[in-house]
């Protein structure tokens, strides 16, 4: 009926004025409170020295680019998975292989280590995020046990478990987050809003409460609330795709890292940027980012090779490193703070101290 | 199968060999056209209503976290080599 078309047009559009009108006003709000930049409050902060970190550690035996790495909480242990469907889990202090899996599919792009340290979770291009055990029988194939826990429409991007072995947190191709039961493999949560690919997710740190931030194609990064699949804050200020996030240590702030070179802090009190971390020098993208542990430091891993050491206050570079012949795919700081591990489209993992 | 495979390889694979693709969420069916809208302007209501405090205070107390911090974090105030097990040039033992 033509005047229901009509209505309908009317309705459609004075929900896009409402929406413009609503984007007007959280800018505007933003920009009520944005009296200082950070770099600036940061002058009277004592400028940091000269730092000398060399790759301590070298882990070799992946088959083709790593992709992926995460720490065990024993601070020594190191899951790393690659484009050629294995998954290795490392003695970091040795360099010793623990255990070693081939996943049925290529690209595992994701993989993450349990909080108890008794399994690891990995995924990739097979949609899927699986929970192997680990077991040190000889005798037992890893492989045998797995377990199949979250199922997405596309790639898996990045997996996290939650506080305990029993939550596992996704990310994926097809433009959603998740949480899953690991035991059941039952869906708890979705998250939707971002309208293109999902490729990064942290947790924010466990005093800090139930919530999460994503980023993705679509140049958002978006902070979820867990229990109710709500997103509570967004924030599109970077031009390309954001390719990682994590939290601030304090969980007030979380950085970002982009393919437009840029890695920025966003200050959730604040609701808005606080500061880039950029250089005319650098034109590639940033792939993966960490901050040590007081979060002065910002370790960001680049696709033309190397690490770059921002300073998170002042936002000036403090270091750059070398060592990596292709470029750096992922980046983790350990989890007592004494080094940070980068593992890299070269095959290698490097671990800096 | 093809197509299965050209599917997997739009978004971040097509980014990792250097290329972009976002077609398919660019088809928008005009029913969603009302829902989504009603969504988008839901959402933009939650996220104009939050509190806010002003970049001054927000920026002192990240840098309050870190001097606070600074002392405990190896990275940035250095460890010396029999503290770091990373920095210990033999290989730790087992016993």
């Amino acid at each position: 009926m033509a005047t229901d078309v009509l209505q309908e047009n009317e309705t459609l559009a004075s929900l896009k004025s409402e929406a413009e009108s609503l984007k007007g006003k959280l800018e505007e709000e933003r920009a009520k409170l944005h009296d200082v930049e950070l770099h600036q409050v940061a002058e009277r902060v004592e400028a940091l020295g000269q730092f000398v970190m060399k790759t301590r550690r070298t882990l070799k035996g992946h088959g083709n680019k790593v992709l992926c790495m995460d720490w065990c909480k024993d601070k020594r242990r190191i899951v790393s998975s690659s484009q050629d469907g294995k998954v290795i889990v490392w003695d970091s202090f040795t360099t010793n292989k623990e255990h070693a899996v081939t996943m049925p599919c290529t690209w595992v792009m994701a993989c993450a280590y349990a909080p108890s340290g008794c399994a690891i979770a990995c995924g990739g291009l097979d949609n899927k995020c699986s929970v192997y055990p680990l077991t040190f029988d000889k005798n037992e194939n890893m492989a045998a046990k797995k377990k199949s826990v979250a199922m997405h429409t596309n790639y898996l991007s990045a997996c996290s478990f939650t506080n305990s072995d029993m939550q596992i947190l996704t990310a994926s191709g097809d433009g959603t987050c998740a949480l899953w039961d690991v035991e059941s493999g039952q869906l708890l949560q979705s998250f939707h809003g971002h309208v293109a690919d999902v490729l990064c997710l942290d947790l924010a740190p466990s005093e800090t409460g139930n919530t999460f931030v994503s980023g993705g194609c679509d140049k958002k990064a978006m902070v979820w609330d867990m229990r109710s699949g709500q997103c509570v804050q967004a924030f599109e200020t970077h031009e390309s795709d954001i390719n990682s996030v994590r939290y601030y240590p304090s969980g007030d702030a979380f950085a970002s890292g982009s393919d437009d070179a840029t890695c920025r802090l966003y200050d959730l009190r604040a609701d808005r940027e606080v500061a880039i971390y950029s250089k005319e020098s650098i034109i590639f993208g940033a792939s993966s980012v960490d901050f040590s542990l007081s979060g002065r430091l910002l370790f960001a891993g680049y696709n033309d090779y190397t690490i770059n050491v921002w300073d998170v206050l002042k936002g000036s570079r403090v270091s750059i490193l070398f060592g990596h012949e292709n470029r750096v795919s992922t980046l983790r700081v350990s989890p007592d703070g004494t080094a940070f591990c980068s593992g890299s489209w070269d095959h290698i993992l490097r671990v800096w101290a | 199968m093809m197509g299965f495979i050209k599917w997997c390889f739009a978004g971040k694979l097509k980014k990792l060999s250097g290329r972009r693709g976002r077609s398919r969420w660019q088809t928008m069916s005009a029913t969603n056209n009302i829902a989504q809208a009603r969504k988008l302007v839901e959402q933009l209501r939650i996220e104009a209503g939050i509190e806010r405090i002003k970049v001054s205070k927000a920026s002192s107390e990240l840098m309050s976290y870190c001097e606070q911090h600074a002392r405990s974090d190896p990275l940035l105030v250095g460890v010396p080599a029999s503290e770091n097990p990373f920095k210990d040039k033999k290989p730790c033992i087992i016993l």
